[in-house]
């Protein structure tokens, strides 16, 4: 009895924070719903601040689809391609390093690895020229590798890897050697299995990342073809007057798959964003 | 002897497979961030277009240039306005929510985490057109403020300088607050229960709880948000260009906008006088994640 009455205080204590949270979830939630709402009404009702659905879906679908010379499913079809190459390239080649700097660490390693942490200073911004002379100068523009290699390795990522090695036991390495398992096959078939919610969250943080990627796609898939969902919706909205709902329902399109990722993998994705802090 | 040969080629085999499985990444992070950062100083002591870039006479010609473009000191000072409003206001607000959602009593937790972590779900394009429509002069938000009567004429939200800055702020901190708070309730969760337990009984009131136990305890954690933060704050991009386009006049561009406009705006790019700006941008990274590192370190 006086449990109960205890916990209804504990609970009428909270009432401020319940206020709080519950403004917060509000305001949070608020602007995804309105993109939502703002897809299905024509232009002049989403400058009017209507906040529920129209009826307008389909001639929205139509104007986008017509937009930007009839890029839309492309422009997600190169979105899907970049993002989903980005992910398998920077999750092989980083936790191959990671798990290098770890399991076999010494001095030298140890070091260089000093080093690359120091890349995490390097703006993309200053590194955009050269980098951009040198993927022209390799003919790559508007290719995926373009997209790609800036990526591909991070110290970021190297570093969520490594810091998750320390729980591999090198035991199992001594003996797997005993048994003759050449070291790549120890990689491949006892690490990978082993660490494959790290995996997850960092597949899930990579892809996020490279679907959300602008500027760097902005600079190098200069050919409307190649260029990103992100890019496409900032060309429909670019104009004079813009028809906000169409250009809602491209915003839409844009955050399906990475909605989708969130709410199917959201414990790995904030695995991975907070990943390397362990 | 034979045994002994044996073993140490199999060391060999190992220190050489260690080496080789980290060379991929180290060669890509060669060529892709040092080399280029390198190459940048280099250029930003050249001047001249196309073929024609040279050693620029003096030297610094490029730097001292830089101080009398007052473009490319409005999108500093607009820069690090972005950043000291920002930043701090974000920071506090994901500290405070992760503290109030680390309540075992709280109920529907699971709920308000998702809702306040979902922006993180948007990309920076996206939500930046989101909030463009929501501030247009013909919007949403001016439409409920004449609703209820609290403006009686469209304000030009994106049209001013000063509300334009604003509404970009307010977009950063819904965007980022949730990212954030997720470090934070993870960095929480490493606190043993205990630890309270024993405030509690030494009378410590929620407050103080918080201020000596919680902060000191989040440190770490704080200082890597917060190198985080600045970091991405000196590299905003993504809205300036989307939400604002810079404009109006230049009055909310930012320092990655300008020297991509510069870079890749229109015509052949000033290559010297790009790198110049974005090799200031780099050391700028550099200090301020110095000076946090610093400050965390201190205040033992």
């Amino acid at each position: 009895m006086t449990k109960k009455k205890n916990k209804s205080m504990i609970q009428r204590r909270l009432i401020p924070t319940y206020i709080f949270l519950t403004i917060c979830s509000l305001i949070s939630v608020f602007p995804l719903y309105w993109m939502i709402a703002a897809a299905t009404n024509e232009s002049i009702a989403v400058a009017r601040g209507s906040i529920t659905f129209g009826n307008q879906l389909a001639v929205n679908f139509e104007h986008l689809q017509n937009a930007v010379q009839g890029t839309l499913w492309s422009s997600m079809g190169n979105s899907f391609l970049y993002s989903i190459v980005q992910t398998i390239f920077t999750l092989f080649v980083c936790s191959l390093a990671g798990y290098g700097f770890e399991l076999y660490h010494d001095k030298g390693k140890d070091k260089l690895f000093g080093i690359i942490l120091l890349a995490m200073m390097v703006p993309a911004v200053a590194t955009m020229v050269p980098l951009y002379a040198l993927i022209s100068k390799a003919g790559l523009l508007n290719s995926v590798w373009a997209f790609i290699l800036p990526g591909i390795a991070t110290p970021f990522m190297i570093m969520m890897f490594r810091q998750n090695s320390r729980n591999f036991p090198p035991d199992i390495m001594e003996a797997a050697r005993i048994d003759g398992l050449p070291e790549w096959r120890i990689f491949f078939k006892m690490y990978v299995p082993v660490q494959k919610s790290i995996y997850a969250a960092a597949a899930v943080i990579t892809f996020m990342n490279a679907w959300n990627a602008y500027m760097w796609p902005k600079v190098v898939m200069s050919d409307n073809r190649a260029q990103t969902m992100p890019m496409f919706i900032a060309n429909i909205s670019s104009g004079y007057t813009v028809d906000y709902g169409m250009t809602m329902l491209g915003v839409l399109f844009c955050s399906i798959p990475t909605m989708i990722v969130f709410f199917v993998l959201q414990k790995q994705f904030a695995e991975g964003i907070t990943g390397s802090v362990k | 002897m034979e045994k002994k040969r044996r073993g140490m080629t199999l060391a060999n085999k190992q220190l050489a497979a260690g080496w080789l499985f980290l060379t991929p990444a180290t060669i890509l992070i060669f060529i892709m961030s040092f080399y280029p950062i390198f190459q940048a100083f280099i250029t930003s002591l050249k001047t001249g277009k196309g073929v024609n870039i040279a050693f620029a006479n003096p030297l610094n010609y490029n730097y001292s240039r830089m101080l009398q473009d007052s473009i490319f000191m409005t999108s500093m000072k607009n820069t690090f306005f972005y950043l000291i409003i920002q930043v701090p206001i974000m920071l506090v607000l994901a500290i405070l929510l992760a503290q109030l959602l680390n309540n075992k009593d709280l109920k529907f937790k699971g709920l308000f985490r998702t809702c306040i972590f979902l922006p993180c779900a948007t990309s920076l394009v996206s939500y930046s057109l989101i909030f463009k429509s929501m501030f247009a002069t013909q919007g949403l938000i001016n439409s409920v403020l004449m609703n209820l009567g609290i403006i009686h004429e469209n304000i030009n939200w994106l049209g001013t300088p000063a509300t334009a800055k604003a509404v970009i702020i307010i977009a950063l901190i819904w965007r980022w607050t949730g990212y954030n708070m997720v470090f934070y309730l993870a960095g929480l969760q490493n606190i043993e229960y205990s630890v309270y337990e024993a405030a509690k009984i030494d009378g410590a009131s929620g407050w103080k709880t918080f201020w000596y136990i919680t902060c000191p305890l989040l440190k770490p954690t704080i200082v890597m948000t917060a190198i985080m933060s600045i970091n991405g704050t000196l590299q905003l991009f993504d809205e300036s260009m989307n939400l604002t386009s810079g404009g109006p006049a230049n009055s909310t561009i930012t320092m990655s906008h300008y020297i991509y406009n510069q870079a890749f705006g229109q015509g052949v790019g000033q290559l010297g006088y790009t790198s110049a700006m974005s090799f200031i941008v780099f050391i700028l990274v550099g200090i301020l994640a110095f000076i946090s590192l610093k400050v965390g370190d201190s205040r033992d």
